[in-house]
């Protein structure tokens, strides 16, 4: 899951990073009432769960209210990447003096955090480990151990920190160690961190990605879940448990299993059609699920035509395709439908089904021949 | 032969009272394996379908002489389960448990190092040896003893490749999912090797997906240290960035994570890749035919 700026910041302050005073604002006037209690140069930054805000035009510094709501308006609304700006972090401002970037993230192949610390803040990591991969220091975490004082001295020692610099920088990765673990984040990042010219040092932006597997043990961070942001058929996907993904193109994808799903929309790719979603109904024929996923996927309006492709393993093939027909019923799509059953009892199921299909359900026998189907039927329109 | 699980397998299922942990152990019996013990904390002394249960894992190696375990606890319990198989001696542990907090898992796989034991998973179907050993919730009516390994991180995609290869009488030897989250135990190259050491395994297939580099780091360990041949499949072409598709570890997140990436690892290591999982069977059709010619 991840936060927004100021969320992530508020939950990194509990560890003892520290950050420039800000309010959240969702209306020019709020921006500008912010900027006014906060007083002097204040920056208007864009709220947005995905990067290259400040590329879009996100973030505006500005040195009075007035100003303060004309950049409000500007960036209220504002489309970055496919994410729409609801509401601005209006941030005090601060003399900085230099900038780094720290981050902790899980690494997946050695199994352990892996701390990076460049002294080229303020841009982004990959963009520094292609021009400049000498200025990135790495270092991995036993997690069994945790991080250790010769581990901090390591990185500062190896980044060319000296006296107060390389004591604010030391303190502030032993506090973002903690919030790593605290948190049970996947990434947590500063970028910049900053050193002011009073020697303060500061986080000035934060990336936090909480595990999602985590969320049972932080019913705070789940609340802090942004409901209006989501898509109306993830957020529903959501609410019953299915592994919804929505894509652009118009043919609805159900099937059984993450691998074998994936492997249908390429498959759908590949006979030139354009998977509309990604949808997992898990294992089992029940009806029930099988209904509310039907009608997720197909709630999409740019969805022309569906693609159910289940293989039998320890639900049989016919009692899946007893609750696929129970499930057409009780839903009433119209849609057409291509169901391609393969696995235990599939040819029981494909019976079943050729004497009780609607019309509106065709059958066929491989992953191909239905992605075919179903991307034929998507571009005559089903609709 | 077989990998991981065999006739010698004497298996504890932990969380064994539970609904999925008491559904596949009844399945498991069904198919011939060799339960000796079950382990739900409080609930020693009883015994499900003949088989004794347990309080802890301790007690119930020291009482069965089990070997392997499988584990069926939720999510907030299942790292602890694992650190009990670990602790209890056993030399093989699958977890089937799907959502465990990425933290957990980057304790177990610390611990792990120092113990002479192989977790498979977690988030994984679990293993299965056609003929000799079900350790998994696989179907095993669509396996058939034979000579082809799977390795694969993904269940339905391993059920629909075997399947396939069953219906063209190509049998397996054994078939073993790894797991879908970010973290897991084994990994492809670790059974890879194994194959590799199995005289009956004549062809692998190895099914990747999206995230991570795992197919990559075996694509080069395929090249440089395997003569068996193997076939791989990756599923994940249309997945978009920043995406979580089901599996939690299946992600794109830039460079090498994409499906493109590991095909093209696969490619220039000169590994036969299907472009569709129909194909993996024609695939190792051909190669157990090169092998014999």
């Amino acid at each position: 899951m991840d936060l927004y700026e100021y969320q992530g910041k508020e939950l990194l302050r509990n560890y003892g990073l520290e950050t420039l005073p800000g309010i959240v604002a969702g209306t020019p006037e709020e921006a500008a009432r912010a900027a006014e209690a906060l007083g002097g140069t204040v920056a208007i930054k864009a709220q947005v769960l995905t990067g290259g805000r400040g590329k879009a035009g996100g973030i505006k510094v500005v040195s009075n209210p007035r100003e303060a709501r004309e950049a409000a308006e500007q960036i209220l609304g504002m489309d970055i990447r496919g994410h729409t700006v609801r509401r601005v972090y209006v941030e005090g401002g601060a003399e900085i003096e230099r900038e780094f970037y720290l981050s902790i993230t899980v690494d997946r192949t050695a199994k352990r955090p892996l701390i990076l610390f460049s002294t080229e803040g303020g841009v982004e990591i990959e963009e520094v480990a292609e021009t400049n991969p000498d200025a990135i220091v790495r270092l991995h975490v036993d997690p069994l151990v945790g991080l250790l004082p010769y581990q901090v001295r390591e990185v500062t020692f190896a980044a060319g920190l000296e006296g107060d610099a390389a004591k604010g920088v030391g303190r502030t990765l032993n506090s973002l160690y903690e919030a790593f673990e605290g948190l049970d984040a996947s990434l947590v990042e500063i970028n910049p961190l900053v050193v002011t010219s009073e020697g303060h040092v500061l986080t000035l932006d934060a990336k936090v990605t909480v595990d999602n597997s985590s969320l049972y043990r932080h019913g705070d961070i789940a609340d802090l879940h942004d409901v209006e942001a989501a898509d109306v058929q993830e957020q529903r996907a959501q609410e019953v448990g299915l592994q919804y993904v929505k894509l652009d193109g118009n043919v609805g994808i159900l099937g059984n299993g993450a691998g074998l799903v994936m492997s249908t929309l390429d498959v759908v790719a590949q006979a030139g059609g354009e998977p509309a979603n990604f949808c997992d109904v898990g294992g089992g024929a029940d009806a029930e699920k099988i209904a509310e996923a039907l009608d997720i996927v197909t709630s999409n309006e740019q969805v022309e035509s569906v693609l159910f492709n289940i293989f039998g393993g320890i639900t049989r093939g016919d009692e899946v395709a007893r609750g696929l027909l129970s499930a057409i019923e009780g839903t009433g799509i119209t849609l057409p439908i291509v169901v391609r059953l393969d696995g235990t009892n599939a040819e029981e199921g494909l019976r079943i089904l050729a004497e009780n299909t609607p019309e509106n359900v065709h059958t066929e026998e491989t992953m191909l021949e239905a992605a075919r189907r179903a991307v034929e039927l998507a571009r005559d329109g089903g609709r | 032969m077989a990998i991981l699980v065999d006739d010698g397998t004497r298996l504890l299922v932990q969380g064994i009272t539970g609904r999925e942990g008491a559904f596949h152990t009844g399945r498991m019996l069904q198919s011939g394996t060799n339960v000796v013990a079950g382990v739900t904390p409080g609930k020693g002394g009883q015994d499900y379908e003949g088989v004794p249960i347990f309080n802890t894992v301790d007690e119930a190696v020291g009482e069965t002489g089990a070997n392997a375990s499988v584990i069926f606890v939720p999510p907030p319990f299942a790292a602890d389960a694992i650190f009990e198989s670990l602790a209890g001696g056993l030399s093989t542990v699958c977890c089937i448990t799907e959502g465990i907090p990425v933290h957990d898992m980057m304790r177990v796989a610390g611990y792990i190092e120092n113990k002479d034991a192989t977790l498979v998973g977690p988030n994984c179907p679990g293993v299965l040896s056609p003929g000799k050993s079900n350790v998994s919730i696989m179907p095993g009516d669509i396996f058939m003893p034979g000579n082809v390994g799977v390795v694969s991180r993904s269940g339905t995609l391993t059920y629909q490749i075997v399947n396939e290869l069953t219906q063209r009488r190509i049998g397996q030897s054994s078939a073993v999912g790894i797991g879908g989250d970010p973290i897991i135990g084994t990994d492809f190259i670790e059974i890879l090797s194994l194959f590799e050491a199995d005289p009956e395994t004549e062809c692998a297939v190895m099914i990747g997906e999206i995230g991570g580099n795992a197919e990559q780091l075996a694509a080069e360990y395929v090249r440089s240290e395997m003569d068996t041949p193997v076939v791989a499949y990756i599923a994940g072409f249309t997945a978009p960035e920043g995406k979580t598709m089901g599996h939690a570890g299946a992600i794109v997140s830039g460079g090498e994570s994409t499906a493109e990436a590991k095909s093209e690892a696969l490619r220039e290591a000169g590994i036969r890749a299907a472009t569709n999982p129909s194909e993996v069977a024609e695939l190792v059709a051909e190669a157990l035919a090169g092998r014999e010619g």
